[in-house]
């Protein structure tokens, strides 16, 4: 009894209450037969992944979770599947016997995976909890915008290239061609 | 203190539900969604061991934020092509793009 009375603090079961939605809302989402429900499904999972985030004390990380894939993703494909789809429509999946076949694969994946982490000692800091509270903005600045080791500068230009690379990309390939109807 | 293994389970539980999506769907855009289930679940992997084994440094968090990036580029040039693909064949599904197997 005392063992479960220390198990019940506030941290775990927020905890639980967020693996619970996470995992129910991620099951759901590739269940549902209909887009648009698996479209808010997934936007669940998303807000409940950043909710794990904050519960990191990552509160940075937690807000670009929720403007970047909350926020631009899920617009996104919400407007693919508006723009596309027929709503009301079910969307195909594969056969019952294919989808057998993925259940039992993608089920012994996870036993792997479950028996590799039982096998496996991390070595968790002990002071975690109190560490990561001189990790804040600043740490990030520096290391986003450092060239210096474990320092981010390169990769941040990259991604700005990245980002403009696929701005045009996505304008090219989406655009009408013209030349097709002349 | 939430044990990291209990974040390694989540996070595997995720990234499984996204493959079982991506193998069952036929539609272009919901495997697309099951790919970002599974980006989740790996940012999930980094920042857990980031916060539980070297909580000083932010190597996985810088990380997951790069991820997330590419994964906002990645899901727009999809989507830009999936609608080209729309305008083309008609159709949404996977089957519609066979002929790139060739």
């Amino acid at each position: 009894m005392d063992t479960l009375s220390a198990l019940l603090t506030g941290n775990n079961i927020l905890f639980a209450i967020l693996t619970v939605v996470v995992l129910c809302s991620a099951l759901l989402s590739v269940l549902t037969e209909k887009l648009m429900h698996a479209a808010f499904y997934l936007f669940l999972t998303l807000v409940g992944i950043a909710a794990m985030y904050m519960q990191m004390q990552y509160e940075f990380l937690a807000g670009a979770q929720l403007s970047v894939y909350a926020g631009g993703i899920l617009m996104l494909f919400i407007f693919a599947i508006v723009l596309v789809h027929h709503i009301g429509e079910n969307s195909e999946s594969v056969s019952p016997k294919k989808k057998w076949i993925a259940a039992i694969a993608s089920i012994s994946g996870v036993i792997l995976c479950l028996i590799t982490m039982y096998g496996t000692n991390f070595n968790v800091n002990p002071e975690a909890d109190e560490l990561v509270k001189n990790v804040n903005m600043e740490t990030l600045g520096y290391a986003l915008l450092g060239t210096g080791k474990n320092q981010y500068l390169l990769p941040f230009e990259a991604t700005g290239i990245l980002l403009l690379a696929c701005i045009i990309g996505a304008v090219v390939i989406a655009n009408k061609e013209k030349e097709d109807k002349a | 203190m939430i044990p990291v293994e209990m974040y390694l389970i989540v996070s595997t539980l995720l990234f499984f539900i996204g493959v079982f999506g991506f193998l069952v769907r036929k539609n272009l855009v919901g495997m697309l969604m099951s790919i970002e289930l599974i980006l989740n679940a790996v940012n999930i992997n980094f920042v857990a061991f980031n916060r539980y084994l070297f909580p000083e440094q932010i190597e996985g968090y810088a990380y997951s934020l790069f991820v997330i990036v590419v994964a906002a580029a990645e899901t727009a040039v999809a989507i830009a092509i999936f609608f080209n693909v729309y305008r083309r064949k008609g159709s949404e599904t996977v089957k519609s793009i066979r002929e790139l197997k060739h």
